[in-house]
């Protein structure tokens, strides 16, 4: 903790977890998403956030972080007329999630070019963030560190591959955070890596072609 | 390095030193977070600038916020203050409305610098905007006092809890009275024993305050809890300068806060369970702002 923490963040009100951190949780798809084109979303919104979230502007402040913007733009309140503009779809559908945190989003998404997707995550307090679940696979990062997502096979030797990659030549690259999860043997798996440093572009074309990996995405600290 | 653990800490170290705490925090901080003390100062200096552009942005006459419920209020009091009746004399008039200005810019999904919450976020530059614009008190001495400020919401955090859910509005809005009060004492030329004492007067008097939000929206009462805020901040401070001594120790009356929200009911904690959120008035507010649940689409 230092003082900013104290007297701050910056932020569009109302509320640091209904928000900022709702803005936070959608930033995380517009990461994902990497500039391609939208054509449609649609937000689930469970628990506090589907009680409040007009109050709250919980709903324009997500639209608003899909869009790519902080949780301290002032285009957050004119979310809407930005996305018609931008020809995107959205929609909110109020429905809880059975035994998520409070306040939880799941977004889906479908960009012009045909690419689907489904991120799911909770705004936990303060403005902070959990991302749950990356299309149906469970992750678990907050955002704040840069996180490398590697879609792969579940097959041995991947993890080993991906990890001497990056120590023999990106050495200076440290994990802070791994989390590997899988929907059933022999099938895809996610591998999610919290690194303290910004790794550079190379290693994400590094990583697509080698071998059992589908794709790698890099989500840089939002 | 400096650990944040007491007010006793920061308030030996300054005296030890004949030094402000806010010059101590400067240079601890600056070290802490690896950045020049120039670099700190400047990241303060605009935060203070964003403050004061939340309170122009809730001087705009016609906000409503986005609930629908509440707005207004800060241009209200500040036609009142300016006609020069305000029981409180002008100047304090002003104060409390800026402070209700930056609520109401919150409420109305306006930026704001959540100080140390978007909740009570309108009383630290409720007090010390007032200063600057009104008894023109050079930017520099206004902006490290609020080094003061959130040196002290360390502590409280830390030792404590500065979120509603936790512990009560008395940690919100009682521990940005507490900060405020301390700033306000250091601008003043007030010793650090005394800005001390003025953190701890505000927060036996905020202590046991509920969090209680009608409709759990940061509105009602939370825009006027944060004039009132104003109210006490500045009365702690002038108490303080005053000379008038805080006779349980400022690291005392923040534990006897904690041990207070420990023992709240978790109703009255940002659950809009209990409290005002649960009058009958407030039922039909909520009803009214969230009656319609169905799903929106659009685009």
């Amino acid at each position: 903790m230092n003082v900013f923490n104290i007297i701050g963040p910056v932020m569009i009100g109302p509320s640091s977890s209904h928000t900022a951190g709702a803005c936070r949780l959608g930033r995380v798809v517009n990461k994902i998403i990497m500039d391609d084109p939208l054509k449609e979303v649609k937000i689930q919104l469970s628990g506090s956030f589907a009680r409040t979230f007009q109050g709250h502007g919980t709903d324009r402040a997500i639209l608003a972080g899909i869009m790519g913007y902080h949780s301290w733009s002032e285009e957050i309140r004119d979310a809407f007329a930005i996305a018609k503009e931008r020809g995107i779809h959205y929609e909110f559908i109020p429905k809880d999630i059975p035994g998520s945190h409070p306040n939880t989003a799941r977004v889906t998404y479908t960009c012009v070019d045909g690419k689907t997707g489904e991120i799911e995550g909770a705004s936990i307090g303060g403005g902070n963030i959990r991302v749950d679940k990356i299309d149906d696979l469970d992750v678990n990062f907050n955002g704040e560190s840069n996180t490398l997502l590697i879609f792969h096979k579940d097959t041995p030797g991947v993890i080993a591959n991906v990890t001497n990659l990056m120590y023999w030549r990106y050495e200076n690259l440290n994990i802070g955070n791994f989390h590997l999860s899988r929907r059933e043997k022999g099938g895809p798996a996610l591998m999610t890596i919290e690194i303290d440093q910004l790794p550079p572009e190379q290693l994400i074309d590094d990583l697509r072609k080698m071998d059992n990996i589908t794709n790698a995405m890099m989500i840089r600290a939002i | 390095m400096i650990k944040y653990d007491s007010i006793e800490e920061l308030v030996t170290l300054a005296e030890k030193e004949g030094r402000k705490i806010s010059e101590i925090i400067l240079a601890d901080q600056a070290l802490q977070i690896g950045k020049s003390e120039e670099e700190l100062y400047q990241q303060m200096e605009k935060d203070f600038d964003i403050m004061t552009e939340s309170f122009a942005w809730g001087q705009q006459p016609g906000q409503r916020s986005n609930s629908g419920l509440t707005g207004g209020e800060g241009v209200a009091m500040m036609q009142y203050a300016d006609k020069g009746e305000s029981l409180m004399g002008t100047f304090m008039g002003k104060a409390v409305a800026t402070a209700l200005s930056i609520s109401n810019c919150n409420a109305a999904m306006g930026r704001i610098v959540a100080t140390p919450t978007a909740g009570s976020c309108g009383i630290l530059p409720g007090c010390l905007i007032p200063l600057y614009q009104e008894k023109k008190i050079p930017k520099r001495d206004i902006v490290m006092s609020i080094f003061t400020a959130g040196a002290f919401g360390m502590v409280i955090a830390g030792k404590a809890s500065i979120a509603g859910a936790q512990g009560g509005c008395q940690a919100e809005c009682g521990s940005a009275a507490g900060m405020a009060a301390a700033a306000m004492v250091e601008v003043r030329g007030g010793t650090p024993t005394m800005c001390a004492s003025a953190l701890g007067m505000a927060l036996v008097n905020q202590m046991g305050l509920v969090c209680d939000p009608v409709a759990g929206l940061v509105e009602i009462p939370c825009i006027k809890r944060n004039a009132a805020g104003v109210v006490l901040a500045y009365c702690a401070a002038d108490m303080a300068l005053a000379g008038i001594p805080l006779y349980i120790p400022a690291d005392e009356c923040i534990d006897a806060m904690k041990e207070v929200g420990n023992q709240m009911s978790s109703t009255l904690k940002e659950t809009a369970a209990g409290g005002l959120a649960a009058t009958p008035t407030a039922q039909r507010l909520k009803e009214q702002v969230f009656g319609d649940r169905k799903a929106m689409t659009a685009g």
